[in-house]
């Protein structure tokens, strides 16, 4: 084996923390997730910032930026503010939901909290919406453990198509395998097949009317933005009378993201045809 | 490679629209609706649950944290013995710093005199700019560094959602939004710091009332001010066991005044100028936390002590190099400060107050930290700021010298906790609003409220030969 294996194969690659020394780069990655769910501590560790950290909803109300290094890719870190969901107009769940749709991050990290998953997911579902390359992050699993919950990874990532890497941010543990799933959703090694809202079990009598005027919308969008990833979701904002995605359809913003999104694509399999997958 | 779509952004927006008018019921919450259900079922599938002890623990204290009876209570305690810790605590290690960083500036300013550069320069460079800098390190750094991590530890435990909690119902009275409490609190960090926090506030009506109101939420800047007055005016009059505890006390009166007033004049904007309805929100009560000293520690006192502190000094030399100036500058035998505190006396007088106050207010609008040196500097008339005497020397200087009642120094503590923010607030403001018609307001009205409320009270005991 030689030394050139070894610093690309994941297992070996080096962290290194940046800081705010962030000013070349060649990945953006978006931290989202609910208010005090450690999401500036899972920051704070990855970039050796010192974001201010601390044990009440709201106090990211700003975007915050640093740094990574890992396996020889720059890294940049954008943590959002912490929300509970994307649907409403209040500032902090503005910036989150413009960043992750606009913003185009080339993957984002959900940051939940293994203690009280259920309403984390909320918000985990409504991203997985917007963007197919997502890792969702369970952090707070020592808090978890002390609770005597048990989480079960493998079933949460089949369920939600994403990779989902258990953390306890505030020990370090698990953090090499979150941004492990973050390069591999990146370079395409990981495949995502999001999980799509569909109404299960006590939700089927909401979700039937949704779905219907999903199915007649959607297939316009796409014909409008070819290359949109996220053309249901655009269908969700509209009938909900979102003006803000109302007004990126009208001047074009949102066919600009589908031919970017377009055009990287065709540049990933170009290099996968050149280089080969790993 | 550009694509022509064969169908218009236009007609997609048409089509979006009949969808709409054709659903029943809110789109929205079917949407929810069935998110919820997704959310459930993943997690049934993926979380085996644990025993209920631990559970039972967190909420039995929420409980008795949360509780109609003891909620509010329980808080005002734990607000006092912060301020107790910050009175008590704070006194020797200020005094010590007080008197090494004075040490400096007699030891340089003696080598200056001796190496013969004007008595201008000594005065300028070490009396004034210097002399503002030691104040504010001096009387800031102690209760900041006790205060702060207090705070921090209240905040790392998850104690201040249950305040919001608490506080809700009140805020929702008073027409606006319940997060409101939150960036009170933490106003009485800093009022910058408080304005920025309401970001979190969904409604721009709420988010403005509560930028607007956040003033009377007193800062770390003006505690000093208070601790002061409440020291030597209300402490004195107690034995002197419980003096600091009456100080103490008091200060947290003017506290929840402040309070008070935030409820009041929210309820004015928002049946006046900001009229609305309070909007519903959720709020999540964290799990109690043990918290992480080191973190505590580097947060309170890098993050917040040394940022505040370092704001003060920027803004301290510059005012110290001021009062130095009107001080010392002499026209018709009488220093700047003289005319000018004459000249503001007669509006001084008529709220209780005196023209001394008045301009000490007038420098002090870059940071509130300086009022009490710069006050006692124009006061000893020494033309530059001055160290705190002891205190009985200190009562009887603005007692037996200055004509001062029990009045000036309650009407003190209600100018000091009413009175216009200061210039970064100000500056915040603008930043957050980007309106120029609600920075003036949110500047002026509670200057207004001060004058008025200062007047009231003087007048009320004049009137009742009170003093």
């Amino acid at each position: 084996m030689t030394g050139d294996n070894c610093e690309t194969c994941p297992a070996h690659a080096s962290l290194a923390q940046m800081g705010i020394k962030i000013d070349r780069f060649d990945r953006v990655v978006a931290l989202a997730g609910n208010p005090n769910t450690g999401k500036s501590t899972v920051f704070n560790a990855l970039t050796g910032l010192k974001q201010h950290t601390g044990n009440w909803p709201g106090k990211t109300v700003t975007r915050a930026e640093g740094g990574y290094e890992f396996a020889g890719v720059r890294y940049k870190l954008v943590d959002l503010p912490g929300t509970y969901s994307l649907l409403s107009a209040s500032q902090d769940e503005e910036i989150a939901r413009d960043f992750i749709l606009f913003g185009q991050p080339d993957c984002t990290i959900v940051v939940t909290d293994a203690t009280c998953l259920e309403r984390n997911l909320n918000l985990v579902l409504q991203v997985l919406e917007i963007t197919d390359r997502v890792v969702v992050c369970v952090n707070l699993m020592d808090e978890a453990r002390r609770k005597g919950l048990e989480v079960d990874v493998r079933s949460l990532a089949r369920d939600l198509g994403v990779p989902v890497a258990a953390t306890a941010a505030s020990t370090g543990e698990g953090l090499r395998d979150l941004i492990t799933a973050v390069a591999e959703v990146i370079e395409g090694r990981v495949q995502t097949a999001p999980h799509r809202v569909r109404g299960e079990g006590a939700g089927a009598e909401h979700i039937a009317p949704v779905q219907r005027a999903l199915d007649e919308l959607a297939p316009w969008i796409e014909r409008l933005a070819p290359g949109l990833p996220n053309a249901r979701w655009v269908a969700m904002r509209l009938l909900d009378g979102d003006l803000r995605v109302r007004q990126a359809l009208l001047d074009g913003e949102l066919t600009r993201i589908a031919q970017r999104q377009r055009q990287a694509v065709q540049r990933l399999s170009r290099k996968i045809a050149l280089e080969g997958a790993q | 490679m550009t694509h022509i779509p064969d169908i218009s952004a236009e007609t997609v927006l048409r089509l979006a629209d009949e969808q709409r008018r054709s659903l029943t019921g809110r789109f929205r919450d079917q949407l929810v609706q069935a998110i919820y259900a997704d959310a459930e079922a993943i997690a049934r599938r993926s979380v085996k649950p644990a025993g209920t002890r631990r559970w039972d623990w967190d909420q039995r204290l929420d409980r008795l944290v949360t509780s109609p009876l003891f909620g509010l209570p329980l808080m005002l305690l734990i607000l006092a013995v912060v301020f107790w810790l910050t009175i008590t605590g704070a006194n020797v290690p200020s005094a010590m710093i007080a008197e090494a960083l004075f040490w400096i500036e007699d030891t340089a300013s003696a080598w200056f005199t001796a190496w013969g550069l004007p008595w201008w320069v000594t005065g300028f460079v070490w009396h004034g700019v210097y002399r503002g800098l030691a104040w504010v390190v001096s009387v800031m750094l102690p209760p900041m560094a006790i205060f702060f991590p207090c705070f921090t530890i209240l905040e790392d435990l998850g104690y201040l959602p249950r305040v919001a909690f608490n506080l809700d119902w009140l805020f929702k009275k008073a027409g606006a939004h319940g997060k409101q409490s939150l960036t009170m609190a933490m106003g009485w960090g800093c009022n910058a710091a408080g304005i920025i926090a309401t970001r979190v506030i969904d409604s721009p009506r709420e988010r403005l009332i509560a930028i607007l109101t956040n003033n009377f939420a007193p800062c770390n800047g003006r505690f000093p001010t208070l601790i002061l007055l409440a020291t030597v005016f209300v402490a004195a009059a107690f034995p002197p066991a419980f003096a600091s505890v009456a100080a103490a006390g008091s200060v947290v009166m003017v506290v929840v005044l402040g309070a008070v007033f935030t409820l009041v004049v929210s309820a004015l904007l928002s049946r006046t100028l900001l009229r609305g309805e309070a909007s519903a929100f959720t709020l999540e009560l964290p799990p109690y936390r043990r918290p992480n000293i080191r973190r505590i520690l580097y947060t309170s006192l890098i993050d917040r002590t040394i940022f505040v502190l370092w704001r003060a000094i920027q803004t301290a030399a510059p005012a110290g190099g001021l009062i130095w100036i009107l001080g010392n500058v002499t026209v018709g035998g009488q220093s700047l400060a003289g005319h000018i505190a004459g000249s503001l006396d007669p509006l001084g007088v008529l709220i209780g107050l005196d023209g001394v106050i008045l301009l000490t207010y007038l420098i002090a609008i870059p940071a509130n930290e300086i009022v009490v040196p710069t006050m006692l500097m124009m006061y000893l008339g020494v033309g530059m700021m001055t160290d705190v005497p002891a205190l009985d020397e200190l009562k009887n200087l603005l007692v037996g010298q200055h004509g001062w009642t029990m009045l000036t120094a309650v009407n003190l503590m209600l100018f000091s906790l009413l009175h216009n923010p200061c210039a970064t607030t100000i500056l915040t403001m603008w930043k957050e609003t980007r309106s120029l018609k609600w920075t003036v307001v949110g500047a002026l009205m509670p200057l207004g409220i001060a004058f008025a409320v200062c007047f009231g009270t003087a007048t009320v005991a004049r009137l009742s030969g009170w003093v």
